[in-house]
């Protein structure tokens, strides 16, 4: 590997044919089919298979399972590369300074970049500081380092300070993708339409090097079954080197490819059973009390049968004008359809704690020291709220400090939705050790009301007042007089070999509906409406939940319609399209709020939860509308024309 | 190092394109919405970028649009917001709904018609509105001018007659027949900003008796450069102007097209998805009741 390092001119005008390297184009291996035949060359000699990981989660007995069951619905399903398309490109900074090396760049995980770039050069930890950027987007895509270990290692060797801004080209080439799955599926219900069996073997095309492809390998079979209860299950994945781009992180996980295929079989079941899409869904909902596919018993906040009696009315509208639209003769039909999901909060099965402080400094500066690197989804914000209500004095009156290495705690990084749910929690039991220490000092109760005004701290209960003079106490050499601590670890048990264990403390639950016209003619799709049920425990801010669901509904409708990163070919915005504000329909939300006893005021997550339902749902309207279902995405019109053509060459 | 060269007279121009015609050929830049992104596209692939630049954008001749009983003229750097904002009768009604439909509104304010001309790409937006209006391009060097059918300028994927002392000075229309309608019909995988998988211009008038007077109708993104349907046009010529006409319009009259597949779409597909747009252009020009000659 080479990095060119100079002046912006020199480097623009280095042409590739001046380069000493010859290189020799060998054939590739693309796809995980390919790396999986018995003809495959190995990538790495440390996975002879190609297969980089398994993950396995089996409960009962499935074969048993399918033999009692009434109804059996099986199918393949394809998912390709998807791109993140953050707002921003990668772009930082480094600088050394001594025998210490600084970073400033986009993250969405300094202590692992500090990591990565300490072990890249070979300098301790502490030598090691990184500066996260203000971040416009990173969906799982900033996840890996990009730039930061080139950067220190370039200004590490020139000893100047090095920068570097990635086109976007340059950053579509170079950044990891979602997985493309190849998953094979087969479920069952009994006559009344309850759940017997699930099975699912699925295969993600990890590239070339393994980024989060285990991640994803022990994610998927966690969650393949979908948010209901099944009593036989085994879900099998693999995460598969290829010679494609690294698939890393994004959105989910694997959760939005396995729930594409498990969503659609079961509006197979469904209609086997002729019982309505969303009753189904009802009947067959995982609820508190209930044992999940890993032996895990739900204890509190499993809020899908809540978001789903309150789509009932929604749902039923929507139906009855998709009846009274098609019963004309237009090319034009209507289709309404359903997807549900659930989504683990944190790290699978292993401790991801987070670290937060709150201090008050002796002249009268109160200090929000907060690791969690706030990536435009607005964690700096919430868990602002958080610390301000424990603490007991607006958010207006704290100084931020966000998750730079050298001055905050690790709150881990900022993925797995976890940021609210985990480093809410830190952040609260920080601001409520701040506020025992204010008490403590001036004898208060619980229930007293603190005022900060200059250096003076006031805390006044049942009319009696005591004040605190912040100058007079004595002073860390920072200047800090008073700090509260806390640390956050969701409970969880690893899983054994079956897949068995508490994978997570807690699970957001959501249910989407998506109606939708097709032009049977064009194949063509017109989004009507979204409406969309989101059991978020509690919304802390209302308002930056609602903008997370808006994101993942129109990162979902990418996924089913049009988003197909293809490696050498789409690496630009005008080939690769995402929705635009045109693709995006109205969006109904109703937050269903079913408090975690462990969250932070009861709150959950709601990052990947808000993109995984809506490609299974539009995925259902398609098939609503037009009778065809396609199992693989994005749907592009050309390829629902062809299912089309096929369908009415049957008929 | 490149040059910048940005002339301010149209002779200026044409003096640098003719001495660098020899040589190394200039790189024309008039709103730069397509320089941009293959100067981007090949320095990131590490192909620099590094022929010099005639910048059209300061030439005063090559602005404007004028519109008069002898016809239309629009200068090769107008942008296609001038072109929606220009007063145009109901014939060019084609070319205005082309004109926002080419990217979004940065695009549309700083893109021109003598670019997408230019670029030649087969999915220009802005070619086939102008080849249903029997658009000439006019050409200059200092060899003097000359006008070319648009059909014989827009040769093939990215293939153009200009010569490389040549600069695109203007687009001329004929006048249109004032009952004449029109209408542009784009497909792409979504909304708004998206390369065409097919488009499809078409300008229709009706005489005194209600029938087609003269169709005109060009394909956009299914061919190496969009074309016309002479074939389909000389049918519908005399026939009675009603929808029904729409479903007359079979596979055969699009047999000309050579549609490819790429990333946007199949060959299959846009084959028949042309039809389709066909169809419907000629089906939405003949509902709505047209004017006939006096």
């Amino acid at each position: 590997m080479l990095a060119i390092v100079g002046e912006k001119e020199a480097v623009e005008a280095v042409r590739m044919d001046d380069f000493p390297i010859a290189w020799e184009p060998l054939p590739p291996m693309i796809g995980s089919k390919a790396a999986l035949a018995e003809t495959a060359f190995t990538l790495h000699d440390f996975a002879p298979d190609n297969v980089l990981t398994r993950g396995r989660v089996e409960r009962g007995d499935v074969e048993a399972g399918f033999a009692q069951a009434a109804h059996v619905a099986s199918g393949s399903f394809e998912t390709g590369f998807v791109e993140h398309a953050y707002i921003e490109p990668e772009a930082g900074y480094a600088k050394r300074i001594g025998d210490t090396i600084h970073v400033f760049a986009c993250t969405q995980a300094p202590y692992m970049d500090r990591d990565e770039v300490a072990r890249v050069i070979g300098l301790p930890l502490e030598s090691v500081r990184i500066i996260p950027s203000a971040c416009g987007g990173g969906f799982g895509g900033k996840l890996d380092v990009s730039l930061q270990p080139m950067l220190a290692v370039a200004a590490w060797v020139l000893d100047r300070p090095v920068r570097c801004v990635f086109s976007r080209i340059e950053s579509m080439i170079s950044s990891t993708k979602r997985h493309p799955s190849s998953i094979q599926a087969k479920a069952a219900c009994d006559a009344e339409g309850r759940l017997v069996a699930y099975a699912m073997e699925g295969d993600f095309d990890t590239g070339a090097y393994s980024s989060w492809g285990p991640t994803v390998a022990g994610r998927v079979p966690v969650h393949a079954t979908g948010p209901y209860k099944v009593p036989h299950v085994r879900n099998l994945s693999r995460a598969v080197y290829t010679n494609g781009p690294p698939s890393g992180a994004f959105r989910g996980f694997g959760v939005p490819q396995a729930a594409l295929a498990q969503e659609s079989l079961f509006d197979d079941l469904a209609a086997a059973a002729g019982i309505d899409r969303l009753e189904f869904r009802l009947l067959n909902a995982i609820r508190a009390g209930d044992t999940t596919p890993c032996g895990q018993t739900l204890e509190a906040s499993a809020g899908l049968a809540e978001s789903l009696e309150a789509l009932k009315p929604h749902w039923e509208r929507l139906l009855a004008e998709a009846a009274a639209f098609n019963a004309g003769e237009s090319r034009t039909r209507r289709g309404v359809g359903i997807g549900c999901m659930w989504y683990g909060i944190g790290n699978t099965g292993m401790s991801n704690p987070s670290t937060m402080r709150v201090t008050l400094s002796q002249d009268g500066r109160l200090t929000f020291w907060n690791g969690a690197v706030d990536i435009g989804q607005g964690s700096t914000t919430v868990l602002t709220q958080i610390a301000a209500d424990a603490l007991g004095l607006p958010v207006a009156q704290f100084d931020l400090v966000i998750g730079d290495t050298a001055l905050t705690f690790d709150a881990g990084k900022t993925s797995a939705s976890r940021q609210t749910f985990v480093s809410g929690r830190a952040s609260e039991a920080a601001a409520a050790a701040l506020r025992a220490e204010i008490l403590r000092l001036t004898n208060a109760g619980p229930t007293a009301r603190l005022s900060l005004e200059g250096m003076t701290m006031t805390v006044e209960e049942n009319g009696v007042v005591a004040r605190i003079d912040l100058a007079a106490l004595p002073a860390k050499p920072d200047g800090t007089v008073l700090e509260g601590i806390g640390s956050f670890d969701p409970p969880t048990v690893p899983l054994d070999g079956m897949g068995q264990g508490v994978p997570y403390a807690t699970y957001g639950f959501a249910a989407q509906i998506a109606s939708l016209d097709v032009d049977l003619d064009l194949g063509t799709i017109k989004l009507n409406r979204i409406v969309a049920a989101h059991d978020v425990g509690r919304a802390i801010n209302p308002m930056l939940v609602e903008g997370q669901i808006h994101g993942g509904i129109a990162q979902g409708i990418g996924l089913a319609l049009m988003e197909e990163y293809l490696p050498g070919r789409t690496e630009n915005l005008h080939d690769y399209l995402i929705p635009t504000a045109g693709d995006v329909p109205d969006i109904d939300i109703i937050l269903v709020e079913d408090p975690e006893p462990l969250g932070p005021s009861g709150a959950k997550g709601i990052g990947e939860p808000a993109l995984v339902p809506t490609a299974p749902a539009i995925l259902g309207a398609i098939r609503h509308a037009t009778g065809v279902t396609p199992r693989q995405v994005p749907v592009l019109p050309h390829r629902l024309w062809e299912l089309l053509r096929e369908k009415e060459g049957r008929s | 190092m490149t040059r910048y060269l940005r002339p301010r007279t149209l002779t200026d121009a044409l003096a640098l394109r003719a001495e660098a015609a020899g040589s190394s050929p200039l790189t024309i830049l008039a709103g730069g919405t397509d320089v941009y992104p293959v100067r981007t596209h090949r320095t990131a692939w590490f192909e620099p970028y590094s022929r010099d630049i005639l910048d059209l954008s300061a030439v005063p001749e090559l602005g404007g649009i004028t519109h008069g009983a002898e016809g239309t003229r629009i200068g090769a750097t107008a942008t296609w917001s001038a072109v929606a904002a220009a007063a145009l009768p109901p014939a060019f009604g084609a070319l205005r709904q082309a004109s926002r439909q080419v990217g979004g509104v940065q695009i549309q304010n700083r893109g021109t018609v003598g670019g997408n001309l230019c670029n030649a790409s087969p999915a220009a937006d802005g070619v086939p509105p102008l080849l249903a209006l029997d658009a000439e391009v006019e050409l200059a060097s200092l060899r003097g001018h000359r006008r070319l059918p648009l059909a014989q300028f827009v040769l093939g994927n990215r293939r153009t007659a200009l010569a490389t002392d040549e600069i695109l000075v203007a687009i001329h229309l004929p006048p249109q027949a004032a009952q004449a309608r029109s209408t542009f019909l784009k497909l792409g995988a979504r909304a708004y900003l998206v390369i065409s998988i097919a488009s499809v211009a078409a300008v229709i008038s009706v005489d005194a008796v209600g029938r087609i007077a003269s169709a005109k109708i060009a394909l956009g993104a299914c061919s190496a450069a969009p074309q016309r349907l002479t074939d389909l046009e000389e049918r519908l010529v005399g026939l009675m102007a009603t929808p029904v006409l729409a479903d007359a319009v079979s596979a055969a009259d699009l047999a000309s097209l050579s549609p490819i597949d790429d990333v946007r779409a199949s060959a299959a597909y846009r084959r028949e998805a042309a039809l389709v747009l066909v169809r419907r252009a000629v089906e939405g020009l003949l509902s709505s009741p047209l004017e006939v000659a006096a």
